[in-house]
Formats: structure tokens, C-alpha cells, sequence
């Protein structure tokens, strides 16, 4: 963890959850006043940021980025991916599996969490591998990744789906006694192979290889289940389609201990995008219908969806310049996330900024087992962990400005609402002005003393 | 025209003004001399990912009669495992001076994003992209339909009706054609229900439901799981057949039917449900043909059948594509006005 800052700042007029403008002041890495405008004391010395109608939140915390580090180097770093997550206003990452090699072991998923802290941008909590190397057939060693200095407590082997029910059963009991939780990405195998998109009017036109709605919901209609009846926490990665919704919405009816999340693009794009075969827009699951979309935003706002996050997904040019079949799945979106909420949630009325914390924050926090440092109150003596959004700004999305280190977002070429205008990690702007802060990571040394 | 990339959007006007060029060039194929001057200096490359005898074999035909440059490019496999991407190959294709390419690839899209990614900029023409459009075969479906269906050409056999094609400028109206077989995995079913129906013509697809795509109902088009219902009761123009993959089979638990015999009882066409038929009706198939499985040497062999006559209807139709996708520009690169016109005056050349 990076050592508090040293520079105090003071907020002025902004609105906590936006609600009424307050200053607030931070300071020694946490909020140390906050008061109605032009009432709060404030240290000769501390910088002050005009942030007059700007909605402050707590840090953002994402359940599901792909860093690539080790392994994919030429497409991600954890330096340039947690980079990316502060611009996108986060404090906090959990760093999927799939790394080469994979995050099934303590040791490399102790190298990921020292990769993070090292960079200083955000939190990164390494996801553990459910099996091991994703193979789907042998519990990788979950407790030993529980007990690293990295204390992983979500388990994925994402991108596969753990499809054996055995296999399923076994890591969900298994984390039980380290309040683990294991993140399902639900597909079913033998009815996706070889599929490239959402199946349906469009894919029978273009001739794509259908991925069944089908092939999502009976994996999680069986995990539901079978967390009910050994008693684990469950945790369903982007689900996508209406039926999810409806299949979670019963499960969490019945008392079923399960959460579920929801990406940004998921929440905007259809599978009409596919048309003109620009493999940007990709991804695993496929995007789906205008139906689906409604009903994920509906789950979203009820409540029965917990969680946004992002599955930043970062690959090269070469990855996606080519043909739809031969293109690797996944987009960026720790950069966009946010205004996506925005602008689907916010703008159209479905949700409070109080409920943006709440599913950017609050809850993928809680999940993660990281509410002792994130997604916490904005209120005094928490920890600086802080989003400033401008909801106001609108900007145009280009892939190649963006901070992460490849191009792919399936937003180019669109104006997007809002702008995340500073991040507070600990009180120490790793955002200021709209822009990253460079130069500002912390030395080695006070790495060595840091604790959790 | 700029490309020929899908039948999907396809105006009348310009099926009907690719069928009547066709028609022109099939005449002029006739003479001893077959060749045209009309594309002389102009390059065509045949960019085939995917293994192909006929369609290869008639579009290098094809640019030939008309006197352009062809140049075979064959890549077995993906761009990936070939090493060398789509990309690539188009750039070096551009800076080769390419004025159109005709692509065959095994990935849907392929042809699209050639004609679009902005990687070249000369003509695309789409012959075969994976299960998605394959425009050429459709059309030369159509033509072979309206020759026989509407122009009242007779099959070929020694006695039977005229050898004039009496059709220019008619479309498919009142017909009805059956396409049966492999739906799902087809790029010739894809491209015929979208073309035969902008023409006019009234589509059925008859197949197992396995190989029926989810999402059909979009199409414009009936379909029915039942073969012999549809000749008995719709009582179609034409009966085409479609090609039954040997891997669709043999899956073991993900084969789309159960066994070869089965899918021949239901689906396979013979003499006994060519008898059926009115006595007008022609038999197609795109070829190459599993003889035996989806029909039988009795129905290929037929005088009915039309098989045969598609193939060289092949060369006729490409023809009229890349000269319609080509010499709708003069020398310099600049569009022609009116393409109607255009085609005349160089038709006048022919």
C-alpha cells in the first residue's frame, strides 16, 4: 500500500454523492473536514481545487480487469493498466487470472499485488485462478493464494468457465473457510464452440457461429443451485442476457448468497454492431440485444445486479485488425465505464450518483473482501480513497488517447457524458485537472514499511 | 457498382442490370472467338483462402474473356496460420495495383472488410465468405431460373424448346423455389433467399431443423422441416440442393442428424420426388455434389437437371460482375454517369 500523502487539498463545493456542495479537506490520506461551503478550516498550505458542482465519490473499484501482466506485456502492463483505472476514476482493481503464466499460485499472484504497489495508482487485488492454469480439471492451491501477501479472496478462472459441476462444487465449498468467493464466468463449453457472437436475427444473417443465450443461463441456474445447497457465496461474472437477470433476481428471492455484475458495454451495445464485421467490437460474452440491454439496466437499477465492472480487456492492433474470427475477444473500459453509467443510469433517471457508489464501490468492495480500505463513506476520518466526476463534461472517446495501452474501446468515435476530473488514492492525487499524475509513485522504501 | 459483396441490399435494378449483362456476355459465348478486349490493362487478382476448383476456375475464366490480367493468389488455411494477415495481403495486393480482387475466405465478413477497412481500394468482389454471402452463385442461380422459368430455353436436350433466352429485363415474379439442405452452414442459401426474393420469386427453405439457423425468422422466406410436403403441396418452380458437409455427420454427439440414410429418406432428392414436381420444373445444385446423400445420380443425371448449365452460366454471370464492378470507370479512375448508359455503349462494343 502506497504511504499517505503529504499534500493536503481542499475540495471546494463539491457534492458528496450529488447532493449539497460541501468543501472537503484532505489530509495525512484521509477526509479531514467537511463542511458547508466556505465553513471549514483549511491549512494555509493545502492546494485547492475549484470543484464547484463536480459530484465526489468514493474511489471506484473494479471486480474485473484484465492487466496482462506477466505474460501479454505488448498489450497491457499493470503500470499502464492501473494507470488507466485511475483515469477512469478507480482506486482499486482485482486483476484477473489469466495471465501468462497464470495467477494459480502464490507466487505469482504475489508478483501482480508487488507489480501494483510498485506502480502506486490504484490497489490491485490479483484474482486467483479457480484451477490451475485455467484448466478446468485440478483445484489450483486456493488457500495458499488466500494466505499470500496478496490475501486473495475472489477466485476466477475467467475467460474459461469452471463447467465441471464437481470441479464447481468443490472450489465453492473450498473458499468457504477463507470468506472466499468464487467468480463464475458462466458458458457453457459444448454449446460455444467455435462462436463468435451473440446468436440470433443477426448472426444468422452475417453468418457468424452463434453464442447462445442459453449456453450463460443454464451454467448459472446450475451454479445458483449449487451454492444453495452447499452454502457458498457466489459471484457471476458479466452476465448478459435477460434470462440471467430473471434466473439471478430468483436465486437472490430464494436467499441464495449470490452477487452478479454487469459490464458497461453490456449496458450500451448490441449485437447490431457486429454488422460490419469490426472485430472491435468483439467480446466474450458477445454483446446482445436491445431486449437484453433493457433488462440488464432494469436488473441494474432494481438492484438485483450488484456490480459494474469493467472486464477491461486490452489487446494489440494486431489482435483486432483482422478478420472477426481470428480476433481475440474483449475491449478496454476502465477509461469509459463510468460515463457509460452515466449516461444509461444517471441521465435517464434510473439511478442516484448514490447508487453509482454503490455499484462501483460500495459492493465490488464488499465482494472483495477490501471494505477495510475501499469503497467506504465519504465522511470524516476515511480514508482518501476519492472520485471527482465532472457530470456536466461531455468528451469524445479515441483509442488512441486513452491512458491504458492499447486502442481497442468499442466507444471511438462517440461523445460520451462525463469526465472523472481527479482520483484520490489515500489522499494523494493520482488525477488532478482531468489529467494523470506522473512522477508521483511512491519510492521503494516507503513500499518496504507500507502495510495493509 | 464499386464491390459485389452481398445480396443483402442488392436493388432490383441493379440484379436485373447484372442478370441482362450476363445474358449479353453468355452470348457472345457462343462465338468461336470468345474473347473481349473490354477489361484489356486492367489486373484482377483471385484471392482464394479457401480450396475451390469451380469458382476459382470461372472467375479466372471469366477476367480472361474479357482480356484482363489475372493473378492467382492462393493461401491454404486462415491469415493466421498462413502468418501473414488479411491486412497484409491487401496492402501488398494495393501496392501491386489490383483494380479488383476477388476474395474466397473461410472467415465471415472477409470480403466486407477488404472492400471497407481501408486497406485497398480497388473493387471487392465476394466469392464465398465463410457461412455468409457468396453473391456470384445466386446470381448465376437466378440467371439459370430466369433462362429457363421465364425465357423458356429449353434444357439442352435434342428436341426440346428454344435456344433464344427471351428474358432481358424480367425478374422472378410468381416463382416458386425450394432450397433444401445445409441452411445453417450456407452462404449459397444465404445469398439466394435475399436475391430470389428481391427479384420476386417466392423462397422455401427445407431443412432438418438442426440445420435451420436461430434467428430465421428475419429472412425473407418460409421454411419448412418437411421435403416432401413442400414438392406435393407448394408444388416449387425449382428444387435446389444445397451440399451436406461430411463433418456436419460425424460430430458424435454434435452431428446435426442422425445418420446419413436418414437425412437421404427425408431430404434427399431422387426420381420418385422429381416426379412429383410439375413438369416445368427445373433440379439445381451448387455443386460439388455428394451423390447418393443429398440427391441422387437418377435426379443429377435428369433432363430436368440443370446443373451442369449453371456452371458454365458461372463464367456468364462473372463476366457481367467485373465488368459491371470495372468498366463503370473509365482510365482515369473517374465514374461514368448512368450506369444503364454506360453498359449499352460498351455492350455495343462487345
Amino acid at each position: 500500500m502506497s504511504a499517505p500523502s503529504t499534500t493536503t487539498y481542499v475540495l471546494r463545493g463539491v457534492l458528496p454523492y450529488g447532493t449539497d456542495a460541501v468543501d472537503v479537506v484532505l489530509a495525512d490520506g484521509v477526509i479531514a473536514a467537511i463542511g458547508a461551503p466556505g465553513t471549514v478550516e483549511v491549512p494555509e498550505s493545502a492546494r485547492e481545487v475549484r470543484a464547484e458542482g463536480h459530484v465526489l465519490l468514493p474511489g471506484l473499484v473494479d471486480l474485473h480487469t484484465h492487466l496482462r501482466e506477466p505474460g501479454r506485456e505488448d498489450a497491457e502492463t499493470v503500470f499502464s493498466g492501473t494507470r488507466a483505472a485511475a483515469a477512469g476514476g478507480f482506486t482499486a482493481v482485482h486483476a484477473m487470472a489469466n495471465t501468462t503464466p497464470t495467477q494459480d499460485t502464490a507466487g505469482v499472484v504475489e508478483q501482480v499485488y508487488r507489480l501494483g504497489q510498485e506502480a502506486g495508482w490504484v490497489d490491485v487485488h490479483p484474482v486467483g485462478a479457480v484451477t490451475v492454469g485455467l484448466g478446468g480439471e485440478k483445484l489450483a492451491e486456493l488457500g495458499a493464494m488466500a494466505d499470500s501477501a496478496a490475501r486473495v479472496r475472489v477466485f476466477s478462472d475467467d475467460g474459461k468457465c469452471v463447467h465441471d459441476p464437481v470441479l464447481m462444487r468443490r472450489a465453492l465449498e473450498y473458499v468457504k473457510a477463507f470468506d472466499g468467493v468464487v467468480a463464475q464466468h458462466a458458458q457453457e463449453p459444448r454449446l460455444t464452440e467455435g462462436a463468435q457472437m451473440n446468436e440470433g436475427v443477426v448472426s444468422a444473417q452475417i453468418g457468424l457461429t452463434g453464442w447462445p443465450a442459453v449456453a450463460e443461463e443454464s451454467i448459472i441456474a446450475r451454479d445458483v443451485l449449487l451454492a444453495e445447497h452447499v452454502g457458498s457465496r457466489l459471484h457471476v461474472c458479466h452476465l448478459s442476457t435477460a434470462g440471467s437477470v430473471e434466473i439471478i433476481r430468483w436465486a437472490k428471492g430464494r436467499g441464495i448468497d449470490v452477487t452478479a455484475e454487469v459490464t458497461p458495454h453490456h449496458l450500451v451495445l448490441t449485437d447490431d454492431l457486429a454488422r460490419d464485421y469490426d472485430p472491435v467490437f468483439k467480446v466474450n460474452p458477445p454483446l446482445r440485444t436491445a431486449k437484453d440491454v433493457e433488462a440488464v439496466r432494469a436488473g441494474l437499477a432494481d438492484g438485483t445486479i450488484d456490480i459494474v465492472a469493467t472486464d477491461h480487456a486490452p489487446h494489440p492492433v494486431e489482435d483486432k485488425d483482422c478478420e472477426w474470427s481470428s480476433a481475440a475477444f474483449g475491449m478496454t473500459g476502465l477509461e469509459t465505464a463510468l460515463s457509460v453509467v452515466q449516461q444509461t443510469m444517471v441521465d435517464t433517471g434510473r439511478m442516484t450518483w448514490a447508487d453509482v457508489a454503490r455499484v462501483l464501490s460500495e459492493n465490488p468492495a464488499r465482494i472483495g473482501r477490501i471494505t477495510g480500505s475501499q469503497g467506504r463513506p465519504v465522511a470524516v476520518g476515511e480514508p482518501a480513497n476519492l472520485t471527482l466526476v465532472d457530470p456536466a463534461a461531455t468528451r469524445a472517446i479515441e483509442g488512441r488517447t486513452q491512458v491504458t495501452a492499447s486502442d481497442n474501446t468499442p466507444f471511438a468515435g462517440m461523445e460520451l457524458p462525463g469526465r472523472v476530473v481527479a482520483t484520490f488514492l489515500r489522499g494523494r492525487a493520482t488525477v488532478l485537472d482531468g489529467t494523470v499524475v506522473d512522477g508521483t509513485a511512491i519510492d521503494a522504501k516507503s513500499l518496504e514499511g507500507a502495510t495493509r | 457498382m464499386k464491390h459485389l459483396l452481398t445480396t443483402q441490399g442488392l436493388s432490383k435494378d441493379d440484379a436485373i442490370l447484372l442478370l441482362d449483362t450476363s445474358a449479353q456476355m453468355a452470348a457472345t459465348q457462343s462465338r468461336e472467338n470468345k474473347k473481349l478486349p473490354t477489361l484489356r490493362g486492367r489486373t484482377v487478382v483471385n484471392l482464394f483462402y479457401e480450396d475451390s476448383t469451380r469458382t476459382r476456375i470461372s472467375f479466372e475464366t471469366a477476367a480472361k474473356r474479357l482480356s484482363a490480367d489475372v493473378i492467382n493468389f492462393s493461401a491454404k488455411g486462415s491469415s493466421v496460420s498462413k502468418g501473414e494477415s488479411l491486412k497484409d495481403t491487401a496492402l501488398t495486393l494495393h501496392a501491386m495495383g489490383a483494380d479488383a480482387v476477388v476474395v474466397r475466405h473461410s472467415a465471415s465478413g472477409a470480403a466486407h472488410q477488404l472492400a471497407h477497412a481501408g486497406w485497398l481500394d480497388a473493387g471487392v468482389l465476394n466469392a464465398g465468405d465463410g457461412m455468409h454471402q457468396h453473391p456470384t452463385q445466386a446470381l448465376l442461380d437466378a440467371f439459370t431460373i430466369r433462362r429457363h422459368l421465364v425465357g423458356n430455353v429449353g434444357t439442352g436436350v435434342p428436341g426440346s424448346r428454344q435456344s433464344t433466352d427471351t428474358s432481358a429485363g424480367a425478374d422472378l415474379s410468381g416463382l416458386r423455389i425450394a432450397i433444401v439442405g445445409d441452411v445453417l452452414h450456407s452462404r449459397v442459401a444465404r445469398s439466394n433467399v435475399y436475391l430470389l426474393r428481391t427479384l420476386g420469386a417466392e423462397v422455401t427453405l427445407v431443412a432438418p431443423p438442426t440445420l435451420v439457423p436461430v434467428g430465421v425468422e428475419t429472412w425473407p422466406c418460409r421454411v419448412s422441416y418437411h421435403l416432401d410436403e413442400t414438392l406435393e403441396q407448394w408444388q416449387p418452380d425449382a428444387v435446389m440442393m444445397l451440399r451436406v458437409q461430411r463433418e456436419r455427420m460425424s460430430g458424435g454427439s454434435g452431428s446435426f442428424f442422425p445418420s446419413p440414410m436418414e437425412y437421404s429418406r427425408k431430404f434427399g432428392f431422387d426420381a420418385r420426388r422429381l416426379a412429383v414436381l410439375p413438369d416445368h420444373s427445373i433440379v439445381m445444385h451448387p455443386g460439388p455434389m455428394n451423390r447418393g446423400l443429398e440427391i441422387s445420380a437418377a435426379a443429377a443425371d435428369h433432363p430436368r437437371s440443370v446443373i451442369v448449365e449453371q456452371v458454365a452460366n458461372g463464367v456468364a454471370v462473372r463476366m457481367a460482375a467485373l465488368y459491371l464492378l470495372l468498366a463503370g470507370t473509365d482510365e482515369t479512375g473517374t465514374e461514368k454517369t448512368g450506369t444503364e448508359k454506360t453498359s449499352t455503349d460498351e455492350r455495343n462494343t462487345l
